[in-house]
């Protein structure tokens, strides 16, 4: 269903009203409550505005309307033997493109397959103005204009209404893997790191209580001999990739705080009573961080009645100065609520 | 601020022989690579270190210069043309490695470097910096980061922006911008996305940081020569289809085949209507079935194939293709070299429509590309020396990218905007889309003195042009006059 028109004409309406927008797809990612401390404040739902608008899969792109589920996106891309590299996490089964556009996440291939921000070739928007603005396009190499479509991942709907967009997608490969073994966190963290040097079809890496799993994918004559090189063998729980995508493993409900870390390349990250994913570029701890090196990134989850509430880390300031005017280009009426309360 | 006062300025915060402004002198940057177009630069500025970059930029705020920033000068859109009164700051004496980190697979580099220097210097590690434009030898970091450039291996392995984990920008203004780093995932919204591809008008790259990646063990090559280019854009899909992301996936049309024969004897059939390159890599028991994958979807639509297997018969087939553009060089006096990216499924038809425009502006087209994605480069074959020729042969370079437009594509692939499309901008922008992207500039240099009039056309131009593109009979801003 298109609902294009009456998103735009929402954005105008609360612009001269000077009402603000706060923008909800299915509203399942964690820092839905924070919008709630905030009066005034209205919700933009792109729930109906939902389908898929083109998919030709020798093309490698999907393109569709942001309400669309993730789930329906990936089920079609499955149906022609393809998949979505950034492999979205859906919080309870749910979520939008256009939620997963905002909000930047990327799920446990990332260092392999690349982020959401790797896949967006482009996006159609409603800035604060009320006006419908297309960037990018449906083509891999694209540099006409300023990369719109990349700058709006991630910023939390903080520079528009993202109304549809198109996202690059991949061949599934044509076998996949789980292999586990039992060892401690720095020695998972030395193996891993090794491998990240080294032509491997590794997909997935994901350490917690005290079993490494790797994911392999390919043609069944890459993961055999990949099995021998990394001299792990073990068949391990395939659904664990799902499972940690989706913040549904049993890791997630131990704490009533969860802190996200995203550790630069190349960081040891060796605690034992960590998740550790990504190649050992993202880990998870149960509770507040303790001591952590400057160059790493702390996003704490606080658990808050049926949701979460989050803190992350003050923007640097020179960067937040800029951050703050690119928001006045897209919004100069200050209309949308974005990620300013979470 | 006097002029003069401005240069003796400059000549104090710079090395000796940092500052040029001597007439003939700065004859050699009037120009980058579209020799087309060009403009003597009031004076140039050869920084060594960042203070000095900002030194630069500090006098020419005062002084209200404006400042167009420039690598290798091997851009193809006018990107690092000069102003006549702009300083031209140039940053080919920045060319450090600051850290080659194995360990996290990312190297620290000053903008000057040159892409392949960097894969040079970190070959002994076995990684590599997978964009490689064929420029790679001699064209910058910097300039890359700039342009967002591309290359032959971009349909595995991305572009620019896939490849750049941190920037550290100067701005007009004054601010250093420390934005990414080694891949730290942070939230919210990432100034990295709007730097990568801005082609120099919202600061200075002064230091890049980029991932590296684990050179493949194994490379494959097949050679396909096709009766017609309609077959040859038709297994471009199905080897996509088959789920195969090659490496490199190359098409030569037939004047491209055999002005490169006559140049390189590569080996090419002289006859065939159009060949494709498809370069495999990986490891080796991956590459072998892929490589036969490909071999069938090729020979099941009527191609002759060549495969090599070891690197000297691979090189021999690069061969042509790398040296088609010197190769034109041989079969025309000049050539316009375009740039424009369509959905591969069109590849046929639009070929097609390119051949009917060039019979119909009575110049010949080669068309040497990178099929995989989709991203063409006609070569427009002209005399300059021949009254009219250049206008046609540009007028032709239009009506060429009008047509990928209208096949859902765009007008640049990956060479840029620059002074060279402006007008195809109008086309493929509306009013309100083109007002935004010149306040997204003014957040980053609201004086607008970074490489001013580039990329982006002013409205009052695409106006003037008549070609505005408005949607819904809508202007943003009616209450501006046009003119």
């Amino acid at each position: 269903m298109d609902s294009a028109e009456e998103l735009v004409a929402m954005v105008a309406d609360c612009r001269v009203a000077e009402r603000r927008i706060a923008i909800m797809g299915h509203g399942s990612k964690p820092r839905r409550v924070a919008w709630g401390h905030e009066t005034g404040v209205e919700e933009l739902s792109t729930r109906a505005h939902s389908g898929i608008l083109e998919y030709r899969p020798e093309e490698l792109v999907i393109t569709a309307q942001s309400g669309t589920p993730l789930a329906e996106l990936a089920d079609a891309v499955a149906a022609q033997g393809q998949l979505l590299p950034f492999d979205p996490p859906r919080f309870g089964g749910e979520g939008t493109l256009g939620g997963a556009i905002a909000s930047g996440l990327s799920g446990p291939a990332r260092p392999w397959r690349g982020s959401i921000h790797d896949a967006v070739l482009g996006v159609e928007l409603i800035n604060g103005l009320g006006e419908r603005l297309r960037f990018g396009g449906s083509v891999m190499k694209n540099v006409a204009g300023y990369d719109v479509s990349r700058l709006v991942v991630g910023s939390l709907g903080s520079l528009g209404v993202v109304l549809s967009a198109s996202v690059r997608v991949l061949p599934a490969p044509a076998a996949e893997e789980t292999v586990c073994t039992r060892c401690s966190a720095s020695e998972a963290d030395v193996r891993v790191r090794c491998w990240a040097r080294r032509p491997l079809p590794i997909t997935g890496t994901c350490y917690v209580d005290g079993t490494l799993s790797i994911r392999l994918s390919g043609g069944p004559a890459a993961i055999e001999p990949a099995k021998v090189d990394i001299a792990v063998d073990e068949s391990g729980d395939a659904g664990i990739w799902e499972a940690v995508r989706d913040r549904a493993h049993p890791f997630f409900g131990r704490n009533d705080v969860i802190t996200r870390l995203s550790l630069p390349r190349g960081a040891r990250f060796d605690d034992d009573d960590a998740l550790i994913e990504w190649g050992g570029t993202q880990a998870w701890i149960a509770g507040e961080p303790r001591s952590l090196a400057a160059n790493v990134y702390a996003e704490t989850f606080r658990r808050d009645g049926d949701g979460w509430t989050t803190s992350r880390p003050p923007v640097d300031g020179t960067v937040a100065k800029y951050v703050e005017r690119v928001r006045h280009a897209f919004d100069p009426d200050g209309v949308f609520v974005g990620a300013g309360s979470g | 601020m006097s002029d003069t006062g401005v240069l003796d300025r400059l000549r104090a915060a710079l090395p000796a022989q940092g500052l040029i402004t001597d007439r003939q002198a700065v004859r050699p940057f009037e120009t980058d690579g579209l020799t087309a177009i060009r403009e003597r630069p009031w004076a140039v500025a050869l920084p060594e270190t960042v203070d000095q970059v900002r030194a630069v930029l500090r006098i020419c705020r005062e002084g209200e210069v404006p400042v167009v920033t420039r690598g290798a000068g091997t851009g193809l859109s006018g990107g690092a043309r000069p102003l006549k009164d702009g300083v031209l700051l140039t940053l080919t004496k920045m060319r450090g490695i600051k850290e080659i980190d194995v360990d996290a697979c990312t190297a620290t580099v000053e903008p000057g470097i040159t892409n392949l220097a960097i894969s040079q210097a970190v070959a002994e590690h076995g990684l590599f910096y997978a964009p490689d434009p064929s420029s790679q030898i001699a064209c910058s970091i910097g300039g890359n980061v700039a342009e967002n450039s591309g290359g032959v291996h971009c349909l595995k392995y991305g572009l620019t922006v896939h490849n750049v984990l941190g920037l550290r920008v100067e701005t007009y203004e004054g601010d250093e911008l420390v934005l990414g780093g080694k891949g730290v995932d942070v939230l919210g919204v990432d100034l990295l996305y709007a730097i990568i591809g801005s082609e120099g008008m919202l600061g200075v790259v002064t230091e890049v940081t980029v991932k590296l990646l684990p050179l493949p063990v194994c490379k494959h090559v097949l050679l396909g020569a096709f009766d017609t280019v309609e077959t040859a854009g038709d297994a471009v899909g199905a080897i996509i289809a088959e789920g195969i992301v090659p490496a490199g996936l190359e098409m030569m049309d037939n004047p491209a085949i055999r002005a490169a024969e006559d140049f390189a004897n590569a080996g090419y059939p002289r006859d065939a209507a159009a060949i494709l390159l498809c370069e495999l890599d990986g490891t080796e028991a991956q590459v072998a079935t892929d490589a036969l994958r490909v071999r069938e979807v090729l020979e099941s639509r009527g191609a002759e194939v060549t495969s090599a297997a070891d690197a000297a018969t691979q090189e021999q087939l690069w061969k042509g293709r790398k040296s088609a553009f010197p190769a034109m060089g041989r079969i025309a006096p000049d050539y316009y070299c375009m740039d424009g990216t369509i959905p591969r499924g069109e590849l046929g038809r639009v070929l097609g429509d390119i051949g009917r425009l060039a019979d119909e502006y009575g110049l010949r087209v080669a068309n040497v590309f990178h099929a995989g994605d989709g991203n063409l480069h006609p070569l427009i074959l002209f005399d300059a020396n021949q009254p009219g020729e250049l206008e046609r042969a540009e007028a032709l370079g239009g009506r060429i990218l009008s047509r990928c437009v209208q096949a859902g594509g765009t007008v640049t692939g990956e060479h840029g905007v620059g002074v060279e499309k402006l007008d195809a901008m109008c086309e493929q922008f509306d009013a309100a889309e083109l007002a935004q992207f010149h306040r997204l500039k003014a957040a980053f240099d609201p004086a607008g003195r970074m490489n001013p009039g580039k990329a982006i056309p002013t409205l009052a131009r695409c106006s003037e042009l008549g070609g505005m593109h408005v949607h819904a009979g809508k202007l943003p801003h009616p209450e501006l006059e046009r003119f």
